[in-house]
């Protein structure tokens, strides 16, 4: 017994955590963090900057809460309008354009509603619509999810009028995909998360390149005047970085089976 | 099918090659579990033990909403310390969001109420076979209590593996509490639900494999300890 207690005591001061270095904490996107870029950042941020950084990976909706909320220091994430919101409500210092990439429309490979030839991201939902086949809704208020009601509200339709074709799962892109997968659905993703995603099945790449499918992402400091206990030093330094020739320099040279994924395009506003 | 037998071999490979990370969240998941559940033992033996000896008004309805506590759902349990521990809750002042110490007070308030429970009872049982000699003996309630706790700590050992089995397996409270951030507080459930959410199937299934070898290599090691199946004990 007494062994026991004194294992589970040594067990808790080994793994004690070490603050050396200023360490700060970023919600981000699943799409930002599937697509592997973190991986290269992280370490040349803690290099150059002696900046650790924890990453929470979670939806738009919920990065941007979490923020709100003074939870974490900084976001990262993909939702112009919600970020716009955040900034001026105050809980945000600037909104900081970072980089870019796009949202991709996958199905089964089949294609039955003929998204392939169509013309337009409208184009192609307004197919799907048609022809009632399912569809696999993010249904969490992400970045991805905000986009692609926007692109039905585009197309005239209402979600709200859909049938049973159209599923709102409520859930994180990786666990959407494997919906999606399983059901032989259409969906909207990010490049990024469906690259590196290993699930794919029978599903495939159906439309993109489309201005409607840009991915902007922006880096949102929490505003220490709201939340005074944030690290607001480590987080500037990080936009810096970020907008800067050294994030700007990893961010274009980073490719997936020789894909570029982001296209960075610094500018801050606010 | 396929994918259990890769995740079968990744799982070896993961532990045959003592992957630094693995090392790293497999303790994590260890540290996170038996603290919370050495925890909720504590708390948990002695108001299991209070609840058998003990004759009040609604103690039936007390035991009932403890059996009923044990089917908390762990997020609802999540989103509570969440709350609690938010920079803008109550207890914000601390910074004790997405800290393993988070994580482990979200799995007190989920082992709890089991261990309550079980412990409850099989100290009731006792206690009907003690029941008139320790009321002849004009023993005090302190003293009656830990007697049961003593002698029935075989049912109290139950109890704790329960909660750990609950405890260690969990991923909805720790999720949210703790923020599966990496290298701080990523543990073996967390990570599962990780690589199940980039469609990494079989990586997913490995972790669960050793996630099991851990459960079963915990309560092997108590029993151990504990020398509880010995002839001369019992």
């Amino acid at each position: 017994m007494r062994n026991l207690l004194a294992g589970i005591v040594a067990l808790n001061m080994v793994l004690c955590p070490a603050s050396a270095s200023d360490t700060m904490r970023l919600a981000v996107t699943t799409s930002f963090h599937n697509s592997g870029l973190s991986d290269v950042l992280l370490p040349a941020i803690a290099e150059e900057l002696a900046v650790k950084v924890h990453l929470l990976v979670v939806g738009t909706g919920q990065a941007l809460r979490l923020g709100r909320n003074g939870d974490v220091d900084a976001v990262l994430v993909h939702a112009r309008d919600a970020e716009e919101r955040f900034v001026e409500a105050g809980y945000g210092v600037r909104r900081c354009e970072i980089m870019y990439n796009d949202f991709v429309i996958l199905g089964p490979r089949s294609d039955p509603a003929k998204v392939a030839s169509t013309d337009s991201a409208v184009g192609a939902f307004r197919a799907v619509a048609e022809a009632q086949e399912r569809f696999v809704s993010r249904g969490d208020e992400s970045g991805t999810h905000l986009r692609e009601l926007a692109i039905w509200s585009q197309a005239d339709l209402d979600p709200q009028d859909f049938g049973s074709w159209y599923s709102e799962v409520g859930a994180s892109m990786g666990a959407s995909l494997n919906t999606a997968s399983g059901l032989d659905a259409y969906i909207l993703a990010d490049r990024a998360s469906w690259l590196t995603f290993g699930n794919k099945g029978d599903l495939a790449m159906l439309y993109s390149g489309d201005s409607s499918l840009h991915n902007q992402y922006a880096y949102l400091r929490v505003n220490p005047a709201l939340h005074p206990h944030v690290k607001a030093e480590p987080a500037r330094r990080l936009e810096n970085w970020l907008s800067g020739p050294g994030g700007k320099r990893l961010i274009d040279g980073y490719r997936l089976n020789d894909q570029p994924l982001f296209t960075p395009n610094a500018s801050c506003t606010g | 099918m396929n994918e259990i037998f890769q995740g079968l071999l990744e799982a070896v490979g993961l532990i045959l090659s003592f992957d630094r990370d693995l090392v790293d969240i497999t303790l994590r998941s260890l540290q996170v579990s038996l603290t919370a559940v050495a925890i909720a033992t504590a708390i948990g033996a002695p108001v299991g033990s209070w609840l058998a000896v003990t004759r009040f008004r609604g103690r039936r309805q007390t035991i009932a909403i403890v059996n009923a506590l044990m089917g908390l759902p762990p997020v609802v349990v999540g989103l509570f310390v969440y709350v609690m521990l938010s920079r803008s809750g109550p207890l914000g002042v601390l910074g004790l969001l997405f800290t393993p110490t988070a994580m482990i007070i979200a799995q007190v308030i989920i082992a709890t109420p089991l261990i309550i429970s079980i412990s409850h009872q099989g100290l009731r049982e006792l206690w009907a076979q003690y029941h008139d000699l320790l009321i002849s003996l004009n023993t005090t309630r302190w003293q009656r209590m830990r007697t049961l706790i003593w002698d029935g700590r075989r049912a109290l050992l139950t109890a704790a593996l329960a909660g750990f089995g609950r405890a260690v397996g969990e991923v909805g409270a720790i999720m949210i509490v703790g923020g599966n951030i990496d290298q701080a507080t990523r543990v073996l459930t967390t990570a599962i639900a990780l690589e199940t959410s980039k469609g990494n199937f079989s990586l997913a299934i490995g972790l669960g494999l050793v996630l099991i070898a851990l459960a079963i290599a915990v309560n092997m090691a108590i029993h151990n300890m504990l020398r509880t199946e010995r002839a001369s004990l019992w």
